[in-house]
């Protein structure tokens, strides 16, 4: 319409979170993995498999999180990466007979490969032309995983069934306290791990890549690689997760992959706290538990109370737990001062 | 080449579809700067009211009257009531809001007039267009009405106070405030606008995909494809968008092999995404340049 070139001074589309607003603080941190260790003493096993998933979802939504609130990308396309992990874990135990702990960092690895190699072409888009080609990446997927020339392999739309592990050294304990055990050994690994990597020299150049692309080139930072380096990352935890979720669940079909999938662990993220790696865990809660308090409400409805429900959390609190986390923490620091 | 020539013509049939919800994705993206994932639903629901109105013995040009102002109000309400109070919230919680609206619209919808597909019926008859098999006289009228929303669209745009007001308001909202005009208002109108024409989109694709509260998922993913290949600044590249996707789409159904329904989504997604890669901006789109 016009020959002059719109000019547009715009904040950065995710905000800027300072890299210590990013953790929680050493008590805190202890105090809840405590609470994850004790928990799951007392309670029924099916509540012990929802532990598990949620520990899973988690991983999912943290790995999530270090792309969009580290580096400023965004991506629809967690399931596909996810996918991609369960179906390593799945084959490698089923074809391979190999042990499932094993497993997972070959998922890690083999996504990590994928997420660096998908980085590449993404790396001329951002904003809502990356949300478009990731969301193409998760709507490929489940069909991808479909094709009659993996079906060896992936057995095509019916799916592998995957044995669940047993306790190993003879603990007296149930199978499905034992995983739950093992995802929290892993979430903790990854989650030091995720901490660590944020508070590195990569880390602080993704943050200034979110804050400022430009300014970040000029001060020397290689933004492609970082770029394509943090959706590496970011897809090697989500195959962990995805690989660990085949190994929870016992299955894995092409149609538990889809896009749906990649939008909850978006909710996941932005109920958490964009940026705030513990809120991935409410995250992860709001999109394991709330689905089904809504469908506890009103069956014909459990749609539209779901999104009612998300209306309220976002209306309350539209920076997600963390929001929650810095009131609580401006109270707490005020009652020490009196 | 005959074959070639009926797949061409048949996507553009289609591509119709595509293009007249990539107007109204454009539309809103002008006026609020965001893909609004409920726009399909929204358009869903509108079509269902003008069905309810014509099962209570309205005709259909009236019915159909009645929805756009229906349409039009209602997402004037949608802005007012539950996105006004979030535009300082970051981006990505109002996607959240989105995604929110979508599931509570469908899931109303479901409720309301449950999920059996209904007939829909079409003003402009279903007989072959000229002679031609592939194009109905349906999808002929789609596609006029298509290109007379892009003339009406480019007319308000270009020539009306009210189209140079909410151009201002979405490219520089505090230099458009500060000669007078009334930012908020504009991006509650742009709702409107873009409700009414998801309305129109809606009542022209229900005769051809049936009418049910799911019927426009599939619309809507390419309809962001199309306004995304065309460029999210540009009606017109939305249109042009919309005809390619669907030529691409029917393409590649004929002439690669092995490619079944379920795979053409996919191919038809990459396409667009190599095309981005080359010209990021889309097509028709404007490249923004960012003050440092």
């Amino acid at each position: 319409m016009s020959a002059i070139q719109e000019v547009v001074t715009e904040a950065p589309a995710v905000e800027a979170v300072p890299k210590r607003a990013m953790t929680l603080g050493n008590g805190t941190s202890l105090a809840m993995l405590a609470l994850l260790i004790i928990v799951p003493l007392f309670v029924k096993n099916f509540i012990i498999f929802q532990l598990t998933m949620l520990l899973i979802y988690a991983l999912a939504v943290l790995a999530l999180n270090i792309l969009t609130g580290g580096s400023g990308q965004f991506s629809l396309g967690q399931s596909a990466f996810y996918a991609v992990g369960a179906y390593t874990s799945a084959i490698l135990m089923e074809h391979g007979n190999i042990n499932y702990a094993l497993t997972l960092p070959v998922a890690g690895i083999i996504c990590f490969g994928f997420g660096f190699l998908f980085g590449q072409p993404a790396l001329r888009l951002s904003g809502v032309y990356l949300a478009l080609a990731t969301f193409a990446l998760a709507t490929a997927m489940p069909q991808l995983l479909k094709l009659g020339v993996f079906e060896h392999w992936t057995g095509g739309v019916q799916g592998l069934v995957v044995t669940k592990p047993d306790a190993p050294f003879g603990l007296p304990m149930s199978q499905d306290m034992w995983l739950y055990y093992f995802t929290l050994a892993v979430t903790i690994a990854i989650y030091i791990f995720s901490v660590n990597l944020l508070q590195s020299r990569s880390g602080r150049a993704f943050m200034a890549i979110r804050d400022n692309e430009i300014a970040a080139s000029a001060m020397g930072i290689d933004v492609a690689l970082y770029k394509t380096l943090a959706f590496g990352v970011s897809a090697g935890i989500t195959g962990v997760a995805g690989g660990l979720g085949a190994i929870a669940v016992q299955f894995v079909a092409p149609d538990g992959y889809t896009i749906t999938l990649a939008i909850s662990l978006f909710l996941g993220m932005v109920v958490g706290g964009v940026g705030w790696l513990p809120g991935s865990i409410v995250g992860s809660a709001f999109i394991i538990f709330v689905p089904n308090i809504a469908e506890g409400i009103s069956k014909g409805l459990s749609g539209a109370v779901f999104g009612v429900l998300l209306f309220l959390v976002i209306f309350l609190v539209p920076h997600g737990a963390r929001q929650v986390a810095i009131v609580a923490q401006q109270l707490i620091g005020k009652l020490k001062k009196n | 080449m005959e074959l070639f020539t009926n797949q061409v013509l048949a996507g553009i049939a289609t591509g119709a579809i595509y293009a007249c919800m990539a107007l109204a994705v454009v539309m809103i993206y002008q006026a609020i700067d965001h893909l609004n994932f409920a726009q399909g639903e929204m358009a869903m629901f509108s079509t269902f009211v003008c069905w309810q109105l014509m099962q209570w013995g309205v005709p259909y040009w009236g019915a159909f009257l009645i929805t756009l102002v229906f349409s039009f109000a209602g997402g004037i309400a949608i802005e007012r009531l539950l996105f006004k109070p979030l535009a300082k919230a970051p981006i990505l919680t109002n996607v959240a809001g989105f995604i929110a609206l979508y599931a509570i619209i469908n899931s109303v919808a479901g409720l309301i007039w449950d999920f059996t597909i209904k007939q829909f019926p079409t003003p402009f008859g279903s007989s072959p267009f000229l002679g031609s098999q592939l194009i109905s006289t349906h999808q002929a009228g789609m596609i006029g009405v298509t290109l007379l929303l892009l003339m009406l669209l480019f007319f308000f745009f270009r020539f009306t106070r009210m189209g140079l007001a909410m151009r201002a308001a979405a490219s520089l909202p505090e230099s458009a405030r500060l000669v007078g005009i009334n930012t908020s208002w504009m991006i509650a109108l742009g709702w409107g606008m873009a409700a009414a024409i998801g309305a129109i989109a809606g009542m022209l694709i229900a005769p051809v995909v049936f009418l049910e509260p799911n019927m426009m998922l599939g619309v809507l993913i390419y309809g962001f494809a199309a306004a995304v290949l065309g460029g999210l600044t540009s009606p017109l590249g939305a249109v042009v968008g919309g005809f390619l996707v669907g030529v691409f789409e029917n393409l590649v159904g004929t002439y690669i092999p092995g490619v079944g329904n379920e795979l053409k989504l996919p191919i038809a997604l990459a396409l667009i995404v190599t095309v981005l890669v080359v010209k990021p901006a889309g097509l028709f789109g404007r490249p923004i340049v960012k003050r440092v």
